[in-house]
């Protein structure tokens, strides 16, 4: 439930119009995302690892970071502005650019489910 | 109490499995405090919003370990952190600043912390902890094949893959036990 309502925040803020549950974004997609190459060819798992419900490791510093997964993590994915923060960084590190509000619903779809 | 810690620091020192000699003789008082627990290199970090703010891509480095000046350029600079974005909103930029300044080297009297910013007067305002002339002296006889060849380690800047204690501020030598190499027996 909580995890929703971080979906529709996110598309509230950022001006897009607010979908209706379950229709405007898809799992499928958000994992296309986060397995789609960025500049240098890095990809969001250079840091978090292919297997989302193990732990990563920071590409450049070596530091453990917790497993992605909610299901695993329930700390995950249940914090607006922690969610915001990371996708800023971690959107322009990887991908070189912001991710627009419809990548991230998809992002967040595809990752809540994990 | 103190008997048993020290009967187990023999035994381990004698066994040679997490013992790195003493290069610094004159620093051999402190270090075996430190490794009865008495000792403190730096006070470790005591602020919740800093841990998890600066702790989460690295390291959470002690504010004792830098001067206040090298904070504040740490702190400017964030859009540009070596090579990646570290930018924070405020109010939270300002409460850790406020954190980092008030425990910095040149104000804490714990352990090495005063040695620190002595050694760094003379040195600007580092940006590294590990680029200064006091880590590298203390470093020197690391050799590169258990840091930057060692991939589980891959850098200095990594103080906890090697100082086991280094969350509680601890840096002692005796506590060091190096991943793919363990202590160093002389
Ligand atoms: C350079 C390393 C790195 C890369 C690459 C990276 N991340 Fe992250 N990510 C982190 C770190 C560090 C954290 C914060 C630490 C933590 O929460 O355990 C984080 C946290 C997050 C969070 C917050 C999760 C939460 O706790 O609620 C999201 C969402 C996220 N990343 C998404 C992505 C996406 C999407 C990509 C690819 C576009 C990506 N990350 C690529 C390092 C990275
Ligand atoms: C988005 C990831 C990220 C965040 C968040 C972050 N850092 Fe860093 N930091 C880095 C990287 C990458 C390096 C370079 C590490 C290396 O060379 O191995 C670094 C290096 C450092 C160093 C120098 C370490 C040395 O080599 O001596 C200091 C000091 C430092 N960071 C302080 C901070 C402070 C203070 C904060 C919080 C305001 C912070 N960092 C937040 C990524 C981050
Ligand atoms: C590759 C492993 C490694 C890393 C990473 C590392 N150190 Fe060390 N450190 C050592 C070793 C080994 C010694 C003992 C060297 C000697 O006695 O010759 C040492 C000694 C020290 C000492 C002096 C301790 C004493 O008892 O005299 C301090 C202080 C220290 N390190 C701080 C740090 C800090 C702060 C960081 C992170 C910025 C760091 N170290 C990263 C291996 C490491």
């Amino acid at each position: 439930m909580k995890r929703r309502l971080i979906l529709i925040s996110l598309t509230a803020l950022s001006g897009a119009p607010v979908l209706a549950a379950g229709t405007g974004f898809n799992a499928p997609e958000g994992k296309v995302l986060w397995g789609r190459t960025g500049q240098e060819g890095r990809l969001c798992a250079d840091c978090h690892g292919s297997e989302l419900k193990a732990p990563g490791k920071h590409v450049k510093t070596g530091k453990r970071i917790e497993a992605m997964a909610p299901s695993v993590n329930p700390g995950r994915l249940a914090d607006l502005k922690k969610v915001e923060k990371w996708f800023k960084r971690n959107c322009e590190w990887t991908w070189g650019r912001e991710c627009t509000a419809q990548e991230k619903g998809h992002l967040l779809a595809w990752l809540s489910q994990q | 109490m103190k008997k048993t810690l020290l009967a187990m620091t023999l035994v381990l020192g004698s066994l040679g499995t997490v013992h790195w000699a003493t290069a610094d003789e004159g620093e051999r008082e402190h270090g075996l405090l430190s490794l009865l627990g008495y000792g403190q290199d730096v006070d470790p970090v005591a602020n919740a919003t800093y841990k998890e703010e600066c702790g989460s891509c690295h390291f959470a480095y002690q504010p004792g370990l830098l001067p206040e000046r090298s904070w504040q350029g740490i702190m400017t600079g964030l859009k540009d952190h070596f090579g990646d974005n570290a930018e924070l909103e405020q109010p939270v930029r300002d409460q850790i600043s406020q954190y980092l300044v008030a425990n910095a080297a040149d104000h804490s009297a714990t352990g090495r912390s005063p040695g620190i910013a002595k050694a760094l007067t003379t040195e600007g305002a580092p940006l590294r902890i590990t680029e200064t002339a006091y880590f590298r002296r203390k470093h020197h006889e690391v050799p590169e094949r258990m840091v930057k060849e060692n991939p589980q380690v891959k850098s200095f800047s990594q103080c906890q893959t090697c100082h086991t204690k280094a969350e509680s501020g601890s840096f002692d030598e005796h506590q060091v036990e190096i991943p793919g190499f363990g202590g160093r027996h002389h």
